[in-house]
């Protein structure tokens, strides 16, 4: 448990967000209400509200991304941020410049908040620790350690169609070891109190003491899937096949792939997710997919307003008391 | 020059005893313990009333990043932080740049001591292949001849199973010493912390226990199979430990070695990402940790090193796994190893033997011994003495400590090497 929480100020109030772990709650509360209160923006015929104008939000990718980053650039130009994203990958670092130089040079461009993404387990972290006071740190996934919106976003899918984390039973199925999504679900339904959280995976895809998350561990999806009401599928990245993690996608679906027939296990109001994006044939048949009870679209636009909450809830204007109605 | 030393608590590694008694020093040697030697006229006169007179320590494991990288220390540096925290005598590994695998790169060595040092002895240790490419044996016999005491291939990969056992086997036609540092290289892949609760829930790339013991395992087989004697250098597993016993059980001619910290520090310690404690092999568990400290009391683990390892600020200065490893350690190994008395993990006598005249004696180095006609490398540190731990107070180069803000009792007053006083408080 982080000691020195700088995710929180003095008053208890988000200034940086940067993992589920060390986060109450109350804050997580808050940003699934406050998130509520801006889906009605989208509906609108000017989607805009003047929460963030003024302020100027980087988006630093290291890694490659499609949907979070879009999503939050849309969230940023919702809430009226002046915007400015790079893919780091292919500008200054790659000639030399160290990170915390990048970070200072933008800093020096007077931006009020970071959205940052790097391959490093800790960065975001480290950048919060870097930048100047007053100047906030969002991570958009830090190595294999936290995703926190997504994780949020999921909460919030979750929250929309089944109201009560303490009645849940949440699978999170797939590639545990390697998911900063994982981490930071897992996290959250624990801190939503949720009755059961299990993992499902094979063992080369856990780490060591999983249990030690707070969750309990499944090797075969079929037990695994025993009455939960909420699945949620990971991404399986094909390199693990050659890191030999794995013998083929073939017998990973034959023994870990959402099918028509597993999902029969769970409740029959159970819904499906994936943090996306998804390998058809590979962890998920097309037809549970495209089927009733996936809700995998829905995650991507809650995605938006659960991002909007969190840059609101940081420049510290919860809800849309100051924003929707202005 | 003569010295007496007057009042001071005798460290004896021989017997292993601490006693109160005058030394008499003389020509470089001590002259004289209890009593002055027939003739001896005393030119000059240290009270060591409530200090400890012990060898000067050596310290098995200490880059000190010359030639190679002034960016992160130099001879001098090094040697400074070394002669004010006790340290008589420095054993350096391969891995400078360029590598220890030639004798100008030995002579380049022993010329920056004499040029630049303050007088600690340094003795390098010869890469066991060239270039520590894990490929084709070192010129062994020459290196030896230039003054390497020992060979390893620090912690660069050898190609195969072959070249180690052919590696083993030269370098025991020569009576050589073979360090190793046991890691297999795949299991460890990119991994930056032990294998356990805090890695899996922090998202950090592991390094399994078998890294190292899959590899001890190997070693100790090829030992038995070519008869080279060899130091196992920074352990850190409990299972390592057991495996060193039970060789040792049966006679092989194994020692070993853990670096101090990981007697202090586990995975925990790791807290939010602190990049500080990111050492290969990575700070383990509390199990492991009290594993250790069984085998450096039960002399299963025969030495205590710094593994030194300094670095410039930016070297840390970056996310946890892209940051270097290792932690600055001069300045803290004989206040960290006095700790262990005091928390009662051996006596004082027997941690002293771990520093000192265990390490002369694996090595075949001067020193560690507190007899008549040894050298007089010396240390005198005063018992009561308590100090904190701050980096920007470090000799060292290297401000990489792990250990900032902890409380030490015992400090330094006077470093003798061949019996000149080469450092005073």
């Amino acid at each position: 448990m982080p000691s020195n929480n700088i995710q929180l100020d003095d008053s208890g109030r988000l200034q940086h967000f940067l993992s589920i772990e060390g986060l109450n709650q109350e804050i997580l509360k808050e940003i699934l209400d406050t998130a509520e209160s801006f889906t009605s923006v989208a509906d609108r015929t000017i989607k805009k509200v003047p929460i963030l104008r003024g302020k100027t939000v980087a988006n630093l990718f290291f890694e490659a991304s499609t949907r979070t980053r879009s999503t939050f650039e849309l969230a940023e130009q919702r809430l009226s941020a002046d915007i400015l994203s790079l893919n780091v990958d292919t500008s200054a670092t790659v000639k030399g410049e160290s990170l915390l130089d990048t970070l200072q040079n933008l800093e020096a461009m007077q931006i009020d908040m970071f959205v940052i993404r790097h391959q490093d387990s800790g960065s975001a972290y480290f950048f919060a620790q870097h930048v100047r006071p007053g100047v906030s740190v969002l991570n958009a996934g830090d190595g294999q350690h936290e995703h926190p919106t997504q994780a949020m976003l999921d909460m919030y899918t979750i929250r929309h169609y089944k109201k009560d984390f303490s009645s849940l039973r949440v699978a999170i199925v797939g590639d545990i070891l390697h998911s900063r999504v994982a981490r930071s679900q897992i996290h959250a339904l624990n801190l939503l109190n949720t009755a059961e959280v299990r993992v499902i995976a094979p063992r080369t895809l856990l780490p060591v003491d999983t249990e030690s998350l707070g969750v309990a561990v499944y090797e075969d999806l079929e037990k695994g899937l025993d009455d939960v009401d909420v699945i949620i599928m990971l991404r399986l990245q094909k390199e693990r096949m050659r890191g030999a993690l794995l013998p083929s996608e073939k017998e990973y679906f034959r023994k870990f792939g959402l099918s028509q027939e597993r999902l029969q296990r769970a409740r029959p109001d159970a819904i499906v997710m994936h943090p996306g994006p998804a390998n058809r044939g590979v962890e998920i048949e097309s037809s549970v997919m495209d089927g009733t009870q996936s809700v995998i679209l829905q995650q991507v636009s809650f995605g938006i307003s659960v991002r909007m909450a969190v840059m609101a809830m940081i420049v510290g204007q919860s809800g849309l008391q100051s924003g929707v109605d202005a | 020059m003569t010295l007496h030393i007057k009042n001071g608590l005798v460290v004896d590694t021989a017997a292993a005893t601490t006693q109160v008694v005058d030394l008499f020093l003389m020509n470089g040697k001590i002259a004289g313990i209890g009593s002055a030697p027939a003739g001896f006229k005393v030119e000059q006169t240290i009270d060591a009333v409530d200090c400890w007179i012990m060898p000067g320590l050596i310290d098995c494991q200490a880059r000190l990043r010359d030639p190679g990288e002034p960016e992160k220390a130099n001879i001098e540096s090094e040697t400074e932080a070394a002669i004010k925290n006790g340290i008589t005598t420095l054993c350096i590994p391969p891995d400078t740049q360029p590598p220890i695998d030639n004798s100008a790169t030995v002579e380049l060595i022993h010329h920056r001591n004499e040029m630049f040092g303050h007088q600690a002895r340094v003795y390098p240790i010869g890469a066991l292949t060239r270039g520590l490419g894990g490929k084709q044996l070192s010129n062994m016999a020459s290196l030896r001849d230039n003054g390497c005491i020992a060979f390893s291939n620090a912690k660069q990969k050898l190609a195969n199973n072959l070249v180690q056992r052919r590696a083993m086997e030269y370098a025991a036609g020569q009576r050589s010493l073979v360090i190793i540092q046991p890691l297999d290289h795949d299991l460890l892949g990119n991994g930056c912390a032990h294998e356990g609760a805090i890695a899996t829930r922090l998202g950090l790339p592991a390094i399994p226990e078998a890294a190292e013991t899959a590899a001890l395992a190997k070693d100790i087989e090829l030992v038995a199979q070519t008869g080279a004697r060899t130091h196992f250098g920074q352990l850190s597993c409990a299972r390592s430990v057991d495996m060193i016993r039970r060789a040792k059980a049966k006679g092989l001619p194994i020692t070993a070695d853990c670096a101090i910290h990981q007697l202090f520090l586990t995975d925990h310690d790791i807290g939010n990402f602190d990049s500080n404690m990111l050492t290969i092999p990575p700070l383990r568990s509390q199990y492991d940790r009290d594993a250790l400290r069984e085998g450096v009391a039960d002399d299963t683990i025969d030495c205590l090193c710094s593994d030194h390892q300094p670095h410039e600020v930016d070297a840390k200065l970056k996310p946890f796994p892209s940051a270097e490893a290792g932690i600055s350690g001069l300045d803290t190994l004989l206040p960290l190893a006095l700790r262990l008395v005091e928390e009662g993990v051996l006596p004082l006598a027997e941690l002293i033997t771990r520093l000192t005249l265990n390490p002369a004696t694996i090595l075949g180095l001067p020193g560690g011994r507190m007899g008549i006609d040894e050298v007089a490398d010396l240390v005198i540190v005063a018992q009561e003495a308590h100090w904190i731990c701050r980096a920007g107070d470090f000799i060292s180069k290297g401000k990489n400590t792990a250990f900032e803000g902890w409380d030490f009792r015992g400090r330094v007053t006077h470093t003798l090497v061949d019996g000149n006083i080469v450092y005073q408080a």
